[in-house]
């Protein structure tokens, strides 16, 4: 039993390989033979393989492969094609949207183009890899609740990259792709409308965020602390209570006085991560389409509380010579 | 359990203390902490002291080249020597004591030579000739019209910029626009590591616009909701940021030594110091118009930029 008592998986199961149940005709075959490693068996299962692509698959990952080229030979480009500076300067490198002047119109190459490009085929590669996910989950006979948790990743995305520059009417508005570039993005977006702070679905997106992190914690401890009593085996657990789920909705009822079940923990786990971006979605889709300054916003509604002044409140310089403010 | 846990707790240390020591941006303790603001809205000062003894060591003064006594206040530079246009009107002792300063703060290696004909004080040979002249007009100027505003109490002289230099450390170029070989690889301005935008990847010459031209650095909606149409801000955001990341970094300070970052625009919640970098803007601005850029035809090629323009504050 000492085997739980341990930050890594000490049981490894090594038993004939299963294959996975039966494949549709209209399926693809799996591809590869199974394979154990002992590496991969202390982070997760042991059995690495066959591997199922199919069509959306492969289609998935070469328009991800396309977006990748076309994001990566212009930052090395941008850097005159010095393999050296680009490995230097790859944090600070992006392809960056459109200007303003261009509009939601096809740019030049240089000018957003090929952002535009990497962008459809990003766009494309990953709403394949969510049909995959979808019609994976089909053929196990299981539901789709992955596939429409990640829908709920890629609305975020394609708000950030699609549907608010469309409604604001240029691309411009959208985000680089560059590491530090889209930091630096997020910072100006928020500060240029006055403050993402403000902004109410920002709020709960951050709540959502962090109890994200606290629910997977606590949820991830419970079952490790059980596991001595059979508690990893949660399907059982939930329809035929052992000691192991006895035990753990006792520790948090004797501790918080209310406990979910071994069932309802994974609905409050699902919505949480769920409502991140979709509440992020909704915030974002509405700065400067509905609202141009958040913290007047909340000013407005009552939100942002004042604070007593420390020094005497100073006029605006360019008010007092009579340019506008 | 000891095999994993013990070297997984030294790694994650050694780690740590690697990236402490290593890291730019790094400073060892003590940091103080001053609070500016209300309690609660993070306005606080951080500083150093090793940071401040430093600071505090470049910036002494140099000392004087020798008491001012003037003896004969009547008899001017003008009586005494030719072609002093500029400071003729000083007595004549006061003139040749700011004469020896100005040597000391702008040209302490090259002499009197760097502006003069050691054979013909008096001639208007050497382009330095030209340029100190402006500067000195320059300097006058500053500590006329922005005495108020901006640089009172103590006024500047030329060792505010050039620190014994005959060029000043901190001057700036415009830089040619970079297309990437016109088809791909468009920095568009940015997305490097930028020195003049404390190492970000913002605009990296927010110079050109706001403190040649005068753009627009005011981004932020005055109104909650959009009035007429929809504004594009956010790349104009990031050329804003990219300037207030440069004074930020110029002065030492954090965005609350100025702003309550909460509201950045909101006037009636920024610290005084606000209004003395929005005059300080103003200035270098029409520095840079009256004085700096103007002189473009009288430098040689060498002391140009790759655009061919002066030498800007």
């Amino acid at each position: 039993m000492a085997e739980y008592q341990n930050i890594f998986t000490r049981v490894q199961i090594r038993a004939p390989a299963y294959a996975g149940v039966p494949l549709d005709k209209r399926d693809d075959a799996r591809w590869g033979e199974a394979t154990y490693d002992r590496l991969v068996g202390i982070f997760g299962d042991a059995q690495i393989g066959p591997i199922y692509l199919g069509w959306y698959g492969v289609a998935s990952l070469l328009c991800g492969f396309i977006a990748i080229e076309i994001i990566g030979l212009n930052m090395w480009a941008s850097v005159d094609w010095d393999p050296i500076q680009f490995i230097r300067q790859l944090p600070w490198l992006a392809l960056e949207p459109p200007p303003p002047e261009y509009g939601l119109s096809f740019p030049p190459l240089a000018q957003g183009g090929w952002w535009l490009m990497a962008g459809f085929f990003l766009t494309a590669g990953i709403l394949l890899w969510w049909v995959r996910m979808y019609t994976r989950a089909r053929a196990l006979g299981m539901g789709t609740h992955v596939a429409w948790a990640f829908a709920s990743a890629i609305f975020l995305y394609l708000v950030l990259g699609f549907i608010r520059p469309v409604l604001m009417g240029s691309w411009s508005e959208a985000v680089p792709f560059g590491i530090f570039p889209h930091l630096d993005w997020t910072a100006a977006i928020s500060i240029a409308y006055g403050n993402l702070y403000y902004n109410p679905f920002h709020c709960l997106s951050i709540a959502f965020l962090y109890g994200s992190a606290l629910l997977f914690a606590m949820h991830g401890a419970t079952i490790l602390a059980v596991s001595r009593f059979g508690g990893e085996r949660e399907v059982e657990q939930s329809v035929d209570r052992g000691t192991a789920a006895e035990r753990a909705a006792l520790f948090w009822r004797w501790t918080m006085g209310f406990n979910a079940t071994a069932e309802s923990i994974h609905r409050w786990a699902w919505w949480f991560a769920v409502l991140v971006t979709l509440t992020g979605g909704i915030g974002i889709l509405l700065t400067g389409t509905v609202v141009d300054n958040w913290y007047l916003w909340a000013v407005k509604h009552g939100v942002a509380p004042a604070y007593p002044a420390t020094v005497p409140p100073i006029p605006d310089p360019a008010a007092m010579m009579g340019g506008q403010p | 359990m000891r095999i994993f846990v013990l070297p997984a707790v030294i790694g994650v240390c050694a780690l740590l203390a690697i990236a402490m020591l290593t890291l730019p941006g790094w400073d060892r303790p003590p940091a103080q902490s001053v609070q500016k603001g209300y309690r609660g809205l993070g306005m606080v000062q951080v500083d150093n002291p090793r940071t401040q003894a430093k600071l505090a060591a470049v910036n002494q003064v140099p000392e004087e080249p020798w008491p001012l006594e003037v003896a004969d206040p009547e008899t001017t530079a003008a009586d005494i020597y030719e072609n002093v246009p500029v400071l003729g009107h000083l007595p004549a002792e006061q003139f040749d004591r700011l004469m020896a300063a100005v040597t000391e703060w702008v040209s302490p290696e090259q002499g009197c030579e760097y502006c003069h004909n050691a054979q013909n004080y008096a001639e208007e040979g050497l382009y330095t000739k030209t340029v100190s002249r402006l500067m000195f007009q320059m300097t006058q100027y500053v500590n006329a019209e922005w005495s108020e505003n901006h640089v009172a109490p103590s006024g500047v002289t030329c060792y505010t910029c050039h620190r014994g230099q005959p060029v000043p450390q901190y001057i700036w170029f415009e830089q040619p626009v970079e297309t990437g070989g016109g088809f791909a690889g468009n920095r568009t301005g940015q997305n490097m590591p930028g020195y003049e935008v404390a190492f970000a990847s913002l605009p990296n010459d927010p110079f050109t616009p706001f403190l040649d031209g005068d753009q627009n650095i005011r981004v932020i909606p005055t109104n909650a909701l959009p009035v007429d149409q929809v504004q594009l801000l956010t790349k104009q955001g990031e050329w804003t940021y990219g300037l207030m990341m440069h004074v930020s970094d110029g002065l030492g300070v954090n965005c609350t030594y100025c702003h309550n970052t909460r509201s950045f625009f909101a006037w009636d919640q920024s610290t005084p110091q606000r209004t003395n970098a929005w005059y300080g803007i103003r200035m270098v601005r029409e520095l840079n118009n009256s004085f700096l850029g103007p002189l473009q035809p009288v430098y040689p090629p060498n002391r140009l930029g790759p655009t061919g323009d002066a030498p800007k504050a």
